[in-house]
């Protein structure tokens, strides 16, 4: 039995994601059950500290490309092939994000491997690993397993939890020759901030934007109706940040921030997986959309069918007179 | 140059979607649709043609998937593609993402594009994944959730959002590239071209047809296989209000709120 390797994303300075510890502590835990190891590999520029703090989350092992970039998938899923068909890993394993999918995928042609997405659990059957993955809008768990191996693994964000167990892993530096094709993406710049530098983390209440505000100006109605609650702040779903009407640091949801406020208040959400996942563990949770059939009532507490426009300028009055 | 957009054929947003459990595939009966996705893949290619960056003299809409995806093919004709090509085969049931990406390469690979395109998801499937794959068969430079593209010589400079913020980066076609819902606005059919489209050239491809070995697609060359399907854990349904008469519904809102202290 192979072990299982984890990709370790990081900001370009060695710090690395959240998301990417859990999985190395889910692949720890996963690995001792199948008797194997996990290890973790990381490109660009990691210092022999960091790499070796990656050992706190129970990996025994750390592969580093120095000379691969950090952010883009092609030359990482040249190095992780390399790995895994060098050193007979059984399962390649990612937190959420979205890097982590495009490098899941290409590994999947390059090995010619089963790959499970969104993965919110993975279990040991019969010595093998079986990746619980929900589909259709959630209304269903498949449980995956994998004919042959390697077998690829992707989490869904904030799947797996970070533990810390103590301990150094052992850096090994590797030298690979990346492919023709991975070198022709070249990364202008990563991980830009649009627009203000928002704090939306300290909120007790977050007023969630959607597109179903119809401009920019609607935000100015959510912060109104922020404004009326005791430590109120206004986050955004990602197609209202790509369409340049919020801020990307009020961003929640798989490539945004993760929240979990007394109260989520979504405006013209339609609830996508990928902005259901961070937000859901919200105390309370209340949505305003037309439509009834959208999919963010299914996990409200309180769901309003209705016109956000003529709702929310009249939900923020009363709201307002209350406070006096 | 030639752009090849990849379109699915998926269930309506309307139609409860359900697994049948004799064979754990998705029940394909109901009534179907364009991937919503794709339409802003189209609209990219598009204008590409429309515009004058680039010396795009055809778009070709490329799906697989059974006989009714057809109409799908029409619809992206409709919005603009030139003539679309269906991979159609018994011997694909079944394929996962694996088995999907290397019969879609191999479609692509007898179109010879010089970009490909796709939508961000498929609805019913949501992996994210087919432009990944297919990029790796097709030895493409690719990129995912792209919301921006200007045209650099043979360089095509994307911009898209990951974990930190917004990338840019530029990539040498041929490319893969799958495009965000926020990348453009996409143009209703007139009647005329909705009228056009079923004349346009439409290629039904078998499997033998571009070189895919059976073994390879299907159950048979599917690497992931589906052990169960089991119910989420039980959720407590919440309270749901219709908006009949507004103050009502506020006076109720509010009434909500205090009850849960949190006002
Ligand atoms: C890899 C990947 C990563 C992603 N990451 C993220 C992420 O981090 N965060 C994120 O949010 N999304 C993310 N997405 C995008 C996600 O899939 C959805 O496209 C997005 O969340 C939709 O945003 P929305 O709800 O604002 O818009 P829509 O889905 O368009 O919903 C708008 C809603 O507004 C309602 N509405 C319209 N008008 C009114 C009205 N007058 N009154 C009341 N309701 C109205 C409509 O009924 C609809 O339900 C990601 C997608 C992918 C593929
Ligand atoms: N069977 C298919 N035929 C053609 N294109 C597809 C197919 N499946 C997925 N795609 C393309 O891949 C994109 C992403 O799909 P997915 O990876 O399934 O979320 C879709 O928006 C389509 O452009």
């Amino acid at each position: 039995m192979g072990g299982i390797l984890v990709y370790a994303l990081h900001d370009g300075e060695g710090n690395f994601n959240k998301n990417s510890l859990g999985a190395l502590s889910e692949a720890t835990s996963l690995a001792s059950d199948l008797g194997a190891e996990a290890a973790a590999v990381v490109v660009g520029n990691v210092s022999d500290d960091q790499a070796q703090s990656l050992g706190n989350y129970g990996v025994t092992k750390v592969y580093r490309a120095s000379d691969v970039p950090e952010g883009l998938a092609q030359p990482i899923v040249d190095v992780m092939a390399k790995i895994i068909q060098d050193d007979g890993f059984s399962y390649a394993l990612f937190g959420g994000g979205l890097l982590g999918f495009e490098i899941g995928a290409g590994l999947t042609a390059r090995l010619d491997a089963g790959v499970t997405m969104e993965v919110t659990s993975v279990k040991v059957a019969d010595g093998k690993l079986v990746s619980e993955r929900p589909i259709l809008g959630d209304s269903q768990i498949a449980d995956v397993g994998y004919v042959s191996e390697p077998g690829i693994i992707i989490g869904r964000l904030n799947a797996f939890d970070v533990k810390e167990s103590g301990g150094t892993a052992e850096v090994v530096d590797v030298n690979v020759e990346l492919s023709e094709w991975s070198t022709r993406a070249e990364m202008i710049t990563r991980g830009e901030q649009r627009g203000e530098d928002v704090d939306i983390e300290a909120a007790d209440v977050l007023i969630g934007g959607g597109r179903g505000l119809g401009s920019a100006e609607g935000f100015d109605a959510c912060e109104e109706l922020a404004g009326a609650f005791p430590n109120g702040a206004v986050a955004a779903t990602r197609a209202v940040v790509d369409a340049g009407w919020y801020p990307y640091a009020a961003q929640i949801g798989q490539t945004g921030k993760t929240v979990a406020p007394k109260l989520y208040l979504a405006v013209g959400v339609s609830g996508a997986i990928q902005h259901k996942v961070g937000m859901q563990n919200s105390e309370a949770i209340i949505a305003i959309n037309k439509d009834a059939n959208a999919p963010i009532f299914e996990f409200s507490d309180l769901g309003v069918v209705g016109d956000l426009n003529k709702i929310m300028p009249k939900l923020t009055e009363a709201l307002k007179a209350r406070k006096g | 140059m030639k752009i090849c957009v990849l379109v699915k054929e998926v269930p309506d947003a309307a139609v409860q979607k359900r697994i049948d459990p004799q064979t754990m595939r998705l029940d394909r009966s109901g009534e179907n649709n364009l991937n919503p996705f794709d339409t802003h893949a189209i609209e990219a290619a598009v204008r590409f043609k429309e515009g004058d960056e680039l010396p795009v003299d055809e778009v070709v809409a490329v799906t697989m998937g059974p006989d009714s995806a057809q109409r799908a093919l029409q619809k992206a004709v409709a919005l603009g593609a030139d003539r679309s090509v269906h991979l159609c085969d018994d011997a694909l049931l079944g394929s996962d993402v694996c088995a999907t990406g290397k019969a879609l390469a191999k479609v692509l690979e007898s179109e010879n594009p010089d970009l490909v395109l796709l939508g961000q998801q498929s609805d019913d499937g949501e992996c994210y994944t087919i432009g990944a794959v297919v990029a790796e068969h097709l030895k493409m430079p690719s990129l995912t959730q792209v919301v921006g593209i200007e045209v650099e010589g043979d360089k095509l400079k994307c911009e898209r959002q990951a974990e930190y913020g917004y990338d840019t980066v530029a990539l040498t076609m041929p490319a893969v590239i799958s495009v965000g819902d926020a990348i453009n606005e996409p143009r209703y059919p007139s009647l005329k071209a909705i009228m056009g489209a079923k004349k346009k050239p439409l290629d039904t491809k078998a499997i033998g047809d571009v070189g895919i070995d059976a073994a390879e697609v299907g159950d048979t060359g599917s690497k992931t296989t589906v052990i169960a399907l089991n119910e989420p854990p039980a959720k407590e349904a919440g309270e749901i209000i219709e908006d009949e008469d507004t103050a009502e519904t506020v006076e109720k809102i509010v009434a909500w709120l205090d009850e849960r202290k949190l006002i």
